[in-house]
């Protein structure tokens, strides 16, 4: 984490975030708008309803390069890497020996001529010096990590995200949901090279696009000036993510958790299962086998009251079973709601358990994740 | 004396006849954000000054409401829990917490009048 004695690092959009008047928090290291003068609540509903544009410039971008880059980094990750397509992206996490995720992070296969060797990655900002030195570290000698320091990322998220994009990039549209290509945005006074990836930590439908430093800020003003997109800062973000069921590193995994216990066993390849050959295979295998002492489950608290992270769960004895890991209002939702751990034996949809909220136990169940459905677009006439 | 007094946790307190009504400032709505639950405490509570009274949670964050002065819940704003944004629309109005009796008036005189306020949210902005 950022030594908090140090100044600030800002994204290339500092200044427009400060221009549109967002208020700037420290996150991560980084100087970050957590909500802009339309504030949290109706930031989160445009996105739902329109489309909002995410400054995500803090998080690490960078390069696999090897000419079996993609066989190194199995050994790194659960997922079936060598068997992603060209053009395609997979959502992983770099696992310690123990089994624990030290982060999760995008991965793609570029389709583009001369990129055979290489997957592009997109890691947690406050993660990334860390997650790319163990990268460069453990696979010294099979695959080199190369840093994209000097390029923002923007996300455009939304059900109408691919109609404005559509208007920069004729092509936008047709990309299927996580996948990849490099285009070309056009606008007046614009022109740039980005790679574009339709993706997302929303639950809706959008583009991250990766720009070059000096370009994203004649992007972003590109984007916002279409009606249908407002700027959305670190509070909606948040509060998306949550209802749609999406895991924050740091709060809802960490080195502490395995992708089994975190309810993350989709993004263990077939393959990988029966293989093994990756870091903390032993303890992930044993798991998906014999079943983890706890499961990351959803959590509807049944009364008004959000239950804040590290809210103590309990059975109805009172007993402690577990400890909410992210929580608050869900505006889509409209209602409190939450994700935690609970012992195994807890984690059925359905089950009732109870809250420790300012020394009252207040009643809650295991829900279903997400709380709002995915809404995710893959169109009929997919090219990539 | 009807005039509103104010602590550095933002509450606002304003005596009527007998009883005094309590609330959070405007600005302090303003840096909570949107407003999404609130539990008032019931009658015949005993509050301390600078003890907790009451709850107000936004998206963001959940804070606590301190009594500026000792004193009992008379009565509760009943209709804040069904309609939590009304702090937001009107803070030192229709989203006023709760009203509580006068246990210690001499209390009152170590709180901030409107100019002191004022000046001291000048401060923190500063």
């Amino acid at each position: 984490m950022a030594d908090t004695s140090s100044p600030l690092k800002t994204t290339p959009l500092d200044a427009l975030h400060r221009a549109l008047g967002a208020k700037m928090v420290p996150f991560a290291g980084y100087a970050m708008p957590v909500q802009f003068p339309m504030g949290v609540l109706k930031e989160h509903l445009h996105t739902r309803t329109e489309a909002g544009l995410f400054d995500v410039s803090h998080m690490g971008q960078g390069e696999l390069v090897g000419d079996h880059s993609d066989a190194a980094l199995e050994t790194l990750v659960p997922g079936d890497i060598i068997g992603l397509g060209a053009g395609r992206i997979r959502y992983s996490t770099l696992l310690a020996e123990s089994g624990g995720i030290i982060d999760d992070f995008m991965i793609t296969r570029p389709r583009e001529p001369g990129t055979g060797n290489r997957l592009a990655l997109v890691v947690n900002a406050a993660c990334k010096d860390g997650d790319f030195s163990h990268m460069a570290a453990k696979l010294d000698g099979r695959a080199k990590v190369v840093r994209h320091d000097d390029r923002a990322l923007l996300a455009l998220q939304g059900p109408a995200a691919s109609r404005v994009l559509a208007r920069l990039a004729a092509d936008a549209a047709d990309m299927g949901f996580m996948s990849s290509r490099v285009v070309k945005l056009s606008a007046p006074g614009l022109s740039v090279e980005v790679r574009m990836f339709r993706s997302g930590y929303t639950g809706e439908d959008g583009y991250e696009i990766s720009i070059p430093a000096d370009e994203a800020e004649k992007v972003a003003k590109a984007l916002l000036s279409h009606a249908e997109v407002q700027p959305i800062g670190l509070g909606a973000r948040d509060s998306l993510r949550l209802e749609a069921g999406l895991c924050l590193y740091g709060s809802d995994i960490d080195i502490s958790t395995t992708p089994v216990e975190a309810n993350l066993t989709w993004i263990i390849g077939k393959r990988r299962r029966i293989e093994g050959g990756f870091s903390g295979a032993g303890t992930v295998i044993e798991q998906l086998n014999t079943g983890a002492p706890r499961y990351r489950v959803g959590i509807k608290p049944l009364g008004k009251a959000p239950a804040r992270a590290h809210t103590e769960i309990q059975d109805q004895g009172g007993r402690k079973i577990g400890e909410i890991t992210s929580g608050g209002f869900g505006p889509s939702f409209n209602g409190p709601i939450a994700m935690g751990y609970v012992e195994s034996g807890f984690h059925a949809v359905g089950t009732p358990v109870q809250l420790s909220i300012r020394g009252q136990s207040l009643p809650a169940e295991v829900a279903k994740l997400p709380f709002v459905p995915h809404r995710y677009v893959t169109p009929k006439k997919e090219t990539s | 004396m009807s005039q509103l007094r104010f602590t550095k946790d933002h509450e606002w307190i304003r005596v009527d006849g007998g009883v005094a009504v309590v609330g959070i400032t405007d600005y302090a709505q303003s840096q909570l954000g949107d407003i999404v639950f609130v539990e008032v405490p019931a009658k015949g509570k005993a509050l301390k000054a600078g003890g907790e009274a009451a709850v107000v949670e936004s998206v963001k964050a959940a804070s606590e409401v301190y009594a500026p002065i000792t004193g009992e819940v008379v009565e509760g704003n009943v209709a804040l829990p069904d309609a939590p944004e009304t702090v937001n629309q009107d803070a030192q109005g229709a989203g006023w917490f709760f009203k509580m009796t006068l246990g210690s008036p001499s209390e009152l005189d170590g709180l901030m009048d409107q100019a002191a306020y004022d000046k001291y949210l000048a401060e923190l902005k500063a």
